[in-house]
C-alpha cells in the first residue's frame, strides 16, 4: 500500500461535514468524526440505526463528495464468496481446455517418450487458474481501485455467519487470499462502510475490527436542514410545521416510527399537493406516506387534529 | 494523560463494556489524532472507537462525563498543589517524598488537613492510586478503601501520637490531641469523598451487573415486587440473549438431495458440464409455542415471569399463543398483546382466576374451543403444579394433544419431591411430555425456552 496524499475533503472533521453538505448530506459531528477516524485509522465503520435514517446514503454521498468510485455489496442470506469476492470464468476456462486439447499435439509433437511430453507439459505456464479467468466481484473490485474507493457493504446483518468470517481478512488487512493465485492486497485501502439494521447480533470478531457509529432519528434542527436540502420547493412555514409534526409522531405509541426518508417523502407529497401550511384534513389523507403499518395509521388517525395543533404550537416557538 | 486513558479503559471494563487491548490501542491512536483539546470531539471519537453496541455507547457517554470531569478537576489542581508545596519552604519536602508523595509525617498531615484545597486533593489522588481504589466494586467497600488511603498517607503515626498525648493527661497535650483528631476526621472525610467518586466511576455498574445475576438466579418465590423494574431489565436482557442465540441460521447447504432441475439448468452455460451443483434445501419450522398456564394461587407469580419472557421474545417467536386457566380455560393472547404486563395479568386473573383448578376441564376447553391451536409444528408449554383437586385428569385428551404437537414441555414450580403427593397428578401426565422440569428461578425459565427453541434450530 503506497500512501496517497490525504484528500482535502478528509483533512479535518469540519472539512468532511462541508464536503458531505455539498452533496446534500447533512452530517452530525458524530458522523463526521467517524468518517475522519475511519480514514486516518484505516478502519471500517459499522453504521447501525433504524431503517431510513441515511445509513446507505452516507456511503453514497461520501463517494460523491470524494469523487471516489463506489463499490456496493448488498448482503442477503446465502451470499457467498463467488458473488462477493471473485468467480472463475468457467465458460472461458472450458474453451481454454478445448483449445489446449487441439493444440497439445503440436506443442509436444517432438517428444519421443511419455516422460519427455510430461516434462514439456510441466514447462507451460498454468493459465487455467490465473488472473485472466478471474471475474472480480464488488469486494475485489474495490481492492483494485488505484485512486481510492468507497466500499459499501449493505445490511451485513442479513448475511450468514460464514460470510462475516470471510470479511475479516478484507476488513483488517485490506487483502484477499485466493488459494489458486495468492494474496491480492489493496493498492489503496478503500473507505469501508458497513450498515446493519440489527436483524441479528453481529459476531464479536467483526465488531472488533470496526468503528461503531449509531445514527438515530434526527433532532428537529437537523431534520429541517435535511428536508430543505432534499425538497427545495418547500415553503419555510410548511417545513417547520411538518418537521414538528413528525417529531411529535415519533413519541406516539406506534410500531414503525417514521424515519427521515418518510419525512422527505411526505414533504414531497405535500409540496405536490401545493400545501403551504399543515392542515388536519390533508394530513389525514396523506398519513399513509408517513406511516407504513395499518395499525399505526389508525392509531395516529384518531387524534390527528390534536397532533397538528401541538405541532403548530411547536412550530410557532421555532419561528 | 496516557495514564488517564488506560484507567478510563479500565473503568469501562469495570462497567461491563468489553474493551479489548486492540481497542485500547485504537483509542490511543484516536487520541493522538484528535487530541484532548475539544471535549465533544474527544467524546464522539472515543465513543466511536471504544463502544461496540448501543448499550456500551450509553455506558461510555455516562462514564466519559463522570471520568473526565474528575480529571479536569484534579489535573490543574495537581499542578497548583505541587507549586504550593514547593513554594512553602516550611514543609521542606525532599525530592524523594515528592515523587511517591506519601507516608507523610504528622506535621505535614496536619498542614494538609488545615490547608485543604489543591495540595490536599493532589495528595489524596496519589494516596488513592497507592491504595488501588479503582478496584472498588461495591458501595460497602468504601470505608475499607478510605482506610487504606489514610494508611498510605501515614495516618497511623498520627493516631499513635494522639493516643500518647491523651495518655499523658496534660491540658496542653489534650488540646493538641483534639486538634489532631479534628485534622484526622477532616482527612477521613476527604478520603471518603474521593472513594465515593471512584465508586461512581468504577464500581456502580459492576454492582448492578452482579445484582442482575443474583436476580436471575433467585427463587421466584423470594423475588420482591419492589424489584420489578430491575426484574424487567433482567428479563429483557435474557430475552435478547435467547433471541441472539437462536437467530443464527445454520445453512443446510451442500447436503441432502440433489436438485436435478436446477443443476441441469445451470450447466447449460458450461456446455452441459455440471459446474454448479444445487441441493434441495430442507425447510425448517418457525418456532410456534402454545403456552398453557395455570393461574391458580401460588403458580400465578411464576406465570407472570414466564409470560414476561415469552412476550419479550417476540422478535424470535412470532407465532405465540397463550391460554390461562384455573377452573376453565381462556385465550389470553389479546390481553397480553394489547396491554402492559401488569394490567394484563390483572385482567387475566379477573377472567379465569379464582376458581378451583381443574386440569381435565382446561384440556377439554382447549381441544373443543381452540382446535386449531396445536399442530405438528407446535410446542406446548405447560406451566402448572399439576394439582387438580381430584377431578378427572382426562389423560385421553392429554395424549391426543401430545400426539398432535411437536413436543409437550411441562414446567412445575414445585420441587420434584412433591410431584405426585396429595392431589398432584403430574406423574400421570409425565409419560406424554418430552420433558418435565422444576422451575424455581428466572434462569430455569430461560433454560426451558432455550431448550424449546433449540428443537427448531
Amino acid at each position: 500500500m503506497k500512501p496517497l496524499p490525504t484528500p482535502t475533503a478528509l483533512a479535518s472533521i469540519e472539512a468532511i461535514t462541508d464536503a458531505l453538505a455539498s452533496c446534500g448530506y447533512i452530517s452530525t459531528p458524530a458522523i463526521s468524526t467517524a468518517i475522519y477516524l475511519a480514514y486516518h485509522l484505516r478502519k471500517p465503520v459499522l453504521v447501525e440505526g433504524p431503517a431510513g435514517v441515511g445509513k446507505t446514503d452516507l456511503a453514497q454521498s461520501l463517494a460523491r463528495a470524494l469523487s471516489f468510485p463506489l463499490a456496493r455489496l448488498q448482503c442477503y442470506e446465502g451470499l457467498d464468496e463467488t458473488k462477493a469476492l471473485y468467480e472463475w470464468k468457467y465458460g472461458k476456462q472450458l474453451l481454454y481446455t478445448q483449445i489446449l486439447k487441439e493444440k497439445i499435439h503440436d506443442l509436444i509433437e517432438k517428444a519421443d517418450s511419455l516422460e519427455e511430453s510430461l516434462d514439456k507439459l510441466g514447462g507451460f505456464r498454468d493459465i487455467f487458474f490465473s488472473r485472466e479467468f478471474l471475474e472480480p466481484r464488488p469486494l475485489l473490485r474495490a481492492m483494485e481501485q488505484s485512486g481510492g474507493s468507497v466500499l459499501l457493504i449493505d445490511e451485513i446483518d442479513k448475511s450468514d455467519e460464514e460470510f462475516e468470517a470471510l470479511l475479516l481478512e478484507i476488513l483488517s488487512d485490506y487483502q484477499i487470499t485466493i488459494p489458486e493465485i495468492g494474496t491480492i492486497s489493496a493498492q489503496v485501502p478503500p473507505l469501508v462502510i458497513l450498515t446493519s439494521n440489527n436483524v441479528r447480533e453481529l459476531g464479536d470478531a467483526l465488531k472488533r475490527r470496526c468503528l461503531h457509529l449509531h445514527i438515530g432519528f434526527p433532532e428537529p434542527e437537523r431534520e429541517r436542514r435535511i428536508v430543505r436540502a432534499r425538497v427545495p420547493g418547500i415553503s419555510d412555514e410548511l417545513l417547520v410545521q411538518l418537521v414538528a409534526f413528525v417529531q411529535r409522531t415519533r413519541n406516539e405509541k406506534i410500531r414503525k416510527l417514521p424515519s427521515i426518508s418518510e419525512t422527505v417523502d411526505w414533504a414531497r407529497t405535500l409540496v405536490l399537493l401545493h400545501a403551504d401550511t399543515l392542515d388536519p384534513k390533508m394530513v389525514q389523507e396523506t398519513l399513509g406516506v408517513l406511516l407504513k403499518r395499518q395499525g399505526d395509521i389508525s392509531e395516529v388517525a384518531g387524534h390527528v387534529e390534536q397532533l397538528v395543533v401541538e405541532a403548530l404550537a411547536d412550530a410557532a416557538e421555532v419561528v | 494523560m496516557e495514564r488517564a486513558l488506560t484507567s478510563f479503559v479500565r473503568a469501562l471494563r469495570a462497567a461491563g463494556a468489553r474493551v479489548s487491548t486492540a481497542e485500547a490501542i485504537d483509542a490511543a491512536r484516536t487520541v493522538a489524532l484528535v487530541g484532548y483539546g475539544d471535549r465533544n470531539v474527544l467524546k464522539n471519537a472515543l465513543g466511536i472507537t471504544l463502544a461496540k453496541t448501543e448499550g456500551e455507547k450509553g455506558i461510555h457517554d455516562a462514564l466519559f462525563e463522570l471520568y473526565f470531569n474528575r480529571q479536569s478537576e484534579t489535573e490543574p489542581q495537581d499542578k497548583q498543589g505541587r507549586s504550593a508545596e514547593e513554594s512553602s519552604g516550611e514543609n521542606d519536602a525532599t525530592e524523594g517524598e515528592d515523587e511517591d508523595g506519601l507516608d507523610y509525617d504528622v506535621d505535614k498531615l496536619m498542614a494538609l488537613a488545615q490547608a485543604g484545597g489543591g495540595a490536599a486533593a493532589a495528595a489524596m489522588e496519589r494516596a488513592a492510586a497507592a491504595a488501588q481504589v479503582e478496584n472498588i466494586r461495591f458501595a460497602t467497600q468504601a470505608s475499607y478503601y478510605a482506610r487504606r488511603m489514610l494508611k498510605a498517607l501515614g495516618i497511623e503515626r498520627m493516631e499513635q501520637q494522639i493516643v500518647q498525648l491523651l495518655e499523658a493527661h496534660s491540658a496542653e497535650g489534650e488540646a493538641q490531641a483534639r486538634r489532631m483528631i479534628e485534622a484526622q476526621s477532616r482527612l477521613q472525610k476527604m478520603a471518603r469523598q474521593l472513594v465515593d467518586q471512584h465508586f461512581e466511576v468504577y464500581g456502580r455498574r459492576a454492582t448492578e451487573t452482579f445484582q442482575n445475576e443474583v436476580i436471575a438466579g433467585r427463587s421466584i418465590d423470594d423475588l420482591d415486587m419492589y424489584d420489578m423494574e430491575r426484574v424487567k431489565a433482567v428479563v429483557a436482557r435474557l430475552a435478547k440473549r435467547l433471541a441472539d442465540r437462536h437467530a443464527r441460521r445454520r445453512r443446510l447447504k451442500d447436503r441432502g438431495k440433489l436438485d436435478v432441475r436446477k443443476t441441469i439448468r445451470a450447466s447449460a452455460g458450461y456446455d452441459g458440464v455440471p459446474f454448479d451443483v444445487f441441493w434441495k434445501v430442507k425447510k425448517r419450522d418457525r418456532p410456534k409455542i402454545v403456552a398453557v398456564c395455570d393461574v391458580s394461587g401460588s403458580v400465578a407469580r411464576y406465570v407472570r415471569f414466564l409470560l414476561m419472557l415469552l412476550y419479550a421474545l417476540n422478535e424470535r417467536v412470532a407465532d405465540l399463543r397463550s391460554f390461562a386457566f384455573s377452573s376453565h380455560l381462556a385465550d389470553v393472547g389479546d390481553m397480553l398483546e394489547q396491554q402492559d404486563l401488569e394490567p394484563a395479568m390483572n385482567s387475566i386473573l379477573r377472567t379465569v382466576g379464582g376458581g378451583s383448578t381443574d386440569y381435565g376441564q382446561a384440556l377439554l376447553d382447549l381441544s373443543e374451543n381452540f382446535t386449531d391451536a396445536v399442530d405438528r409444528r407446535t410446542t406446548v408449554l405447560i406451566l402448572g403444579d399439576g394439582r387438580s383437586n381430584h377431578s378427572n385428569p382426562r389423560l385421553d385428551l392429554f395424549r391426543d394433544m401430545a400426539d398432535q404437537a411437536k413436543r409437550v414441555i411441562w414446567l412445575c414450580p414445585e420441587p420434584p419431591g412433591l410431584w405426585g403427593s396429595g392431589d398432584s397428578i403430574l406423574p400421570q401426565y409425565r409419560p406424554f411430555c418430552a420433558s418435565v422440569t422444576h422451575c424455581a428461578t428466572i434462569s430455569d425459565i430461560e433454560k426451558a425456552i432455550d431448550d424449546i427453541l433449540l428443537a427448531y434450530d
